[in-house]
């Protein structure tokens, strides 16, 4: 509350001397992220918090509503087939500035900027963060002060990948002409204050900490945004940033609360705001290993194709072990409102969500039966082998207090089942870095399950599904590089997936995309997918305007929000 | 100063005296009784409670203290009184070895340090060494060089205890190192040192008749010291997945998990909060009333 | 004493030196990756790209002798710059951290304000209560005073600051909403009103980092004073008529405070790396909480000139403690 006072003699001053009615009348509007900033740039860092922090300053032509559905920010209007902007043959598109666009700085906007940024992320040497988005172009031109014509080199079904979402905002050519390629990170000056054309320019960095920013004048709505000023408060945990907005009130806004749900109600009691959910395209699911990870096995054998798993090869004990899973019940314990049971690995956009409902209810009945018809028998100790070979499964996932919950749930039923689950738990920073050297990444896989969550950038799932082609797993020879987690290994998956990448026409990209999640899961159960996770967040009773968006960032419209008085 | 002491006339065997002493401290006696009642109970206790640790009863979860669970049950319906007593075995053992190993290395090397001039240089250079190392990595490293082949000798759970206890033990013997070898540059300058010296009494004699036995106390309050550090580090380290498998509880990991709930049901935090802090305080009047009886100058007033 | 300053102050430059290395390999022997934090969503070729553009590529020896002159030639400069406003250093590659592409250096300097303020005041009002309270402790064994102070401390010390900071904050911030529950670092000090909402922020970290110092010095000066009271010149000096005052605060605390000094010099480096989990339950920006922050994030040149400049300190601290005992106990010579 204190905290607040002290603005408001600031916040008076600004009002005084704002040139327009509306803008900056509101006061002083403060941010909690639990993880902090680091950087503005989003290029050189591929961070959320990162991202979202930039996405108030620097600004895409276009971004994703809290549909999915393209808007346009910077660009006039969304180029599609229909209105000409995306050529018959798919393999270019034409973005048109909307007229008088301004810099924080007051020069204007123009198509060069765009090209620039294009340029910059593709240096070789700049280590581009957002390089995947900028796949395939192959020029990009520029026929006038307002025009950007992007060609790529094959068709693209979806054109939208650069200068579209929160991931590749414009940045303007002047400021960082002379940070291409290696030079990048000389440029530290630039990387924590973009010059940019959002609501919102920076007046303070400091790194892991905290961003203070104010009003842009040149914004182009002059009646936005209604906050003079932004505090921007990075780091802690997520109780104790749902504590200051929920409980104590002194904070207006803050990021993704995974925080378990009764801790959520109880702190909304307090009376000081309200928490929001959004569902986007994210999955908690478990990984079944194809390939056996025996440490008895030498390191170029070991998790990798040339050694099939002894019993996770068996369709019947995948089926089984998804069928011991009760998915509402986690849902309730670790999710509450923030997540939805789900047997899809694309539970969203609706084009391409199978809806798919055959796992939702438990049966460990079922589940014993299966087992018992494909020969696995149990033993004197309870659990089930065949042929010498026990169902004894070794369970790895990140630490997290939610995953460690899930782990002993899954764990007790699948003992009902007559399958030996040890657990395991590994630092996050170990277990989704990709260090070749340690043991634990998760795509190493030294264990016959492990549980995480993904997701796919945008609406359009083709290159998330390309992940499970076949030869782009981890392996020896890719300094265990790759996205195939589970070694899956389909011929017809692949076949389809080129079909895929050729098809156009969204509807029936629709039906394949389904088609392809169909194989993963509800066929093989190679991926059993436990949870359709959204994200929570929670924001003040007097902040007004707050639109959650999980398909862009979070702070996509920050320029609209006001104070309720 | 001469209030509440044990005089006695006549000449008494040793191992009475000192029993007579610690008898005497009232507090001493009390930490004695709590501490081995405590041991008693997690040793014993798993085996006559009908619930086990890791039994999951959904239906029942997130109830507060009943007659059929007095310590109330967790957000998975799991028994709290099942759950600190198996944590406190693994708690208390991980504590005290922790501590052993730490005492150990820390009085070996301050007594080495200290006493023996040429090496006090080399020594405390080392551990400098070992106090500007960072944890983590450090930690990080000892599990990605150990943990399967301890695991294979060992088991998982056994050969992770030994790990935890190794690195605790190994990050945590430096300021032991650094006060008893402050202590022994004093002591060994003292002139009932110079006289054993004199009169030609062997080094290992020495250190263990005259300078052990004066060092005393700040190893004892080092030892205190030394277990409440074990049983929060060994906390840090599951709460950093570095530590025992999820499924397996320990009193640190039970404080930590309930703090986001203190809210709610703030006997989740209090119960191994106070299991923590009962055992320390125990130990700690149990090593000061060991220290007095073992002190012969406290006999004799 | 001076040679035996000197002697010591040279042999630090080697085994400065030889920590940095090792702490350097254990960084890169450890099973982190800067690109954990990285989203799954961006494929592993780009993150390989990006790990080149780092300089991960390069051969060890490269990476550590390139840390090695930024540190000691290029750094240096900067400070000079910034003293006489030269330009030496104008284009030379300094320290960069991983992490925000920005010198390290200048991160370090942002939050050392915090971390004085914050953690080396609990330093100090920690010992400040835990010397009187260990010799009056002593003074008075069982009494009601010394068995409370011991429960007391006890308790403090064995509850983990992860408990104690949160359960602060809801009794203080949540339920009576007298203090903040975060720490504004954006804050700053001009007049008599601004100095108390400094003062209200500070006061729940500073008083949950006092209670583990107080703990842990309050037990040692409390064992020594006890040591040293039972000693034969004690008794000596009290024949002699000397004060009772005279006996306790001059004779005894003077021989006592030789493990103290200990514990407190050890403790000093501390400051500037230990309050990691106070510091992340206040969200004080401290050097604890950067250091952490780039173990996690695996930013090597962060880590790895954090625990160079910890390393320092604490060769500094332990050499001034072995100073103080020769001058607490004449008898203890260097030479």
């Amino acid at each position: 509350m204190r905290i607040k006072s002290l603005f408001v003699g600031l916040a008076a001053a600004l009002i005084a001397t704002a040139s327009f009615a509306g803008r900056g009348s509101d006061g002083n509007v403060s941010i909690i992220y639990w993880q902090a900033p680091s950087i503005l740039n989003p290029y050189l860092s591929g961070g959320t918090k990162d991202i979202e922090s930039s996405s108030m300053i620097i600004e895409p032509l276009a971004r994703y509503n809290e549909t999915g559905a393209l808007v346009p920010f910077l660009a006039e209007e969304i180029p599609t087939v229909a209105n000409g902007g995306v050529s018959a043959d798919l393999k270019s598109i034409t973005w048109k500035l909307k007229s008088g666009l301004k810099w924080s700085d007051g020069s204007a906007v123009t198509s060069a900027d765009v090209k620039f940024t294009g340029e910059y992320c593709m240096d070789p040497d700049g280590g581009c963060a957002q390089l995947e988005k900028f796949d395939g172009v192959t020029d990009i031109a520029t026929p006038d002060d307002r025009t950007i014509v992007v060609s790529f080199s094959a068709s693209k079904p979806n054109p939208y990948g650069p200068f579209v979402g929160g991931q590749t905002p414009i940045l303007q050519k002047k400021q960082f002409a002379n940070c291409m390629g290696a030079k990048a990170p000389n440029c530290t000056a630039e990387n924590f204050g973009p010059i940019g054309t959002g609501p919102f320019v920076v007046t303070e960095f400091k790194p892991n900490d905290v961003i203070q920013m104010k009003a842009n004048d040149n914004y182009r709505d002059p009646s936005k945004p209604a906050f003079a000023t932004v505090t921007f408060k990075g780091g802690g945990d997520a109780t104790a940033a749902g504590r200051s907005v929920l409980e104590t009130g002194e904070f207006d806004y803050a990021w993704n609360l995974q925080l378990a749900p009764e801790v959520i109600a109880n702190m909304e009691k307090a009376g000081k705001g309200v928490a929001i959910a959004g569902f986007g395209p994210l999955v908690e699911r478990l990984e079944m290993n194809m390939t056996d990870p025996s440490p008895s096995l030498d390191a170029d054998t070991r998790s990798t194709r040339k050694a099939p798993h002894p019993f996770l090869t068996d369709i019947n004990v995948r089926k089984a072990l998804s069928m011991a899973i009760d998915r509402p019940l986690l849902v309730e314990i670790g999710y509450g409102k923030a997540g939805d049971v789900t047997c899809d690995l694309v539970p969203a956009p609706d084009l391409y969500a199978a809806k798919n409902t055959h796992c939702l209810k438990q049966d460990i009945a079922g589940a014993n039966a299966l087992l018992e018809k494909a020969g696995w028998k149990k033993g004197s100790d309870g659990i089930r082998a065949k042929d010498g070979v026990k169902l004894s499964i070794l369970y790895q996932t990140s630490t997290n207090a939610v995953r460690q919950d899930f782990q002993a749930l899954i764990k007790e039923w699948w003992q009902q089942i007559g399958v030996e689950t040890e657990l395991r738990n590994l630092n996050a920073s170990v277990f989704f870095g990709g260090d070749p050297g340690s043991p634990d990444t998760y795509q190493k896989f030294y264990a016959d399950v492990e549980m995480y969550a993904n997701t796919f950038d945008g609406t359009d799932p083709q290159a998330y599904l390309s992940a499970y082609r076949c030869g782009n797993e981890p392996k020896p020879e890719s300094q265990w590089q790759g996205a195939n987690i589970n070694r899956y290994c389909d011929p017809a998956y692949d076949a389809l997936l080129d079909k895929l990448s050729a098809t156009g026409d969204l509807k029936k990209r629709g039906e394949i995309g389904i088609q392809l999640n169909n194989m993963l899961t509800k066929d093989s159960y190679t991926i059993v997918p436990l949870v359709h996770r959204g994200r929570v967040s929670a924001h003040a009773k007097s902040l007004g305007g707050v639109v959650l968006n999980t398909w862009d960032s979070e702070l996509w419209n920050v320029a609209d929000w006001y104070r309720i008085k | 100063m001469t209030d509440n002491l044990n005089i006695t006339a006549k000449p008494r065997s040793k191992i009475k005296d000192v029993w007579d002493q610690f008898k005497s401290h009232k507090g001493a006696l009390l930490g004695a009784i709590i501490f081995f009642s405590i041991v008693l109970l997690v040793m014993v206790g798993p085996f006559i409670w009908p619930f086990d640790a890791n039994q999951i009863d959904i239906r029942s979860r997130n109830q507060g203290p009943s007659l059929l669970h007095p310590f109330g049950t967790d957000q998975l319906g799991r028994d709290t009184l099942a759950r600190m007593m198996a944590g406190g075995r693994t708690s208390i053992a991980v504590g005290l070895a922790a501590m052993a190993l730490s005492l150990f290395f820390g009085s070996f090397i301050g007594v080495t340090a200290g006493f023996y001039k040429r090496l006090d240089g080399v020594l405390m250079r080392f551990t400098d060494l070992f106090l500007s190392l960072p944890l983590l990595p450090l930690l990080l490293v000892m599990m990605l060089l150990f943990r399967e082949p301890l695991s294979e000798a060992y088991g998982p759970e056994r050969g992770m205890f030994v790990l935890i206890v190794v690195s605790i033990g190994i990050t945590s013997w430096m300021p032991t190192a650094r006060i008893v070898r402050a202590d022994v540059l004093a002591l060994k300058e003292r002139e009932f040192v110079l006289a054993a010296k004199a009169s030609g009494t062997s080094d290992t004699l020495i250190i263990l008749r005259h300078i052990m036995p004066n060092v005393l106390s700040p190893i004892m309050v080092s030892a205190t010291l030394g277990i409440a550090n074990g049983i929060i580090t060994e906390s840090a380290l599951s709460f950093l997945g570095l530590g025992f498998p999820p499924d397996f509880p320990t009193w640190g990991r039970l404080l930590n998990d309930a703090v986001d709930y203190l809210q709610q049901f703030p006997e989740r935090v209090f119960w191994p909060g106070l299991a923590i802090s009962l055992t320390v305080l125990s130990i700690n009047y149990l090593g000061d009333g060991l220290r007095d009886a073992l002190d012969p100058r406290m006999r004799k007033r | 004493m001076l040679t035996y300053i000197a002697r010591r102050l040279l042999i630090s430059i080697p085994t400065l030196i030889f920590i940095s290395l090792v702490i350097f390999l254990l960084l890169n022997l450890a099973p982190n990756d800067p690109m954990a934090q990285v989203p799954l969503t961006v494929p592993p070729e780009v993150k390989q790209k990006m790990r080149e553009a780092l300089g991960l590529g390069q051969p060890l020896y490269v990476q550590f002798l390139k840390w090695l002159i930024q540190l000691f030639w290029i750094e240096p400069q900067v400070f000079i710059d910034y003293m006489f406003n030269t330009s030496f250093s104008e284009g030379k590659l300094r320290v960069i951290s991983w992490q925000t592409r920005s010198p390290v250096m200048d991160i370090i300097v942002q939050r050392m304000p915090q971390t004085l303020w914050v953690v080396g005041m609990s330093y100090v009002v920690g010992i400040l209560i835990a010397i009187p309270i260990g010799i009056y402790s002593a003074y008075k064994q069982y009494s009601v005073f010394d068995q409370v102070g011991t429960f007391v401390t006890m308790i403090g010390y064995s509850v983990p600051p992860f408990f104690t900071g949160v359960f602060v904050i809801v009794i203080f911030s949540v339920q009576l909403g007298w203090l903040p529950s975060i720490y504004d670092t954006t804050h700053t000090v001009v007049d008599w009103e601004t100095f108390k909402i400094q003062l209200k922020q500070m006061v729940m970290p500073v008083m949950v980092l006092a209670l583990q110092t107080t703990a842990m010095i309050n037990r040692f000066m409390r064992a020594t004073m006890l040591d040293n009271l039972n000693q034969d010149y004690v008794r000596t000096a009290r024949a002699k008529g000397l004060s009772e005052w005279t006996v306790v605060m001059i004779h005894v605390l003077r021989n006592s405070m030789i493990p103290v000094i200990t514990v407190i010099a050890l403790n000093v480096p501390a400051i500037f790396g230990g309050a990691i989990i106070t510091e992340q339950v206040f969200k004080v920006n401290g050097i604890g909480q950067q250091l952490i922050g780039a173990i996690y994030a695996n930013d090597l040149p962060t880590v790895q000139t954090i625990t160079f400049m910890f390393a320092v300190l604490i060769v500094l601290f332990n050499l001034l403690a072995d100073i103080i005992y020769g001058i607490l106990d004449p008898r203890i010579r260097y030479d």
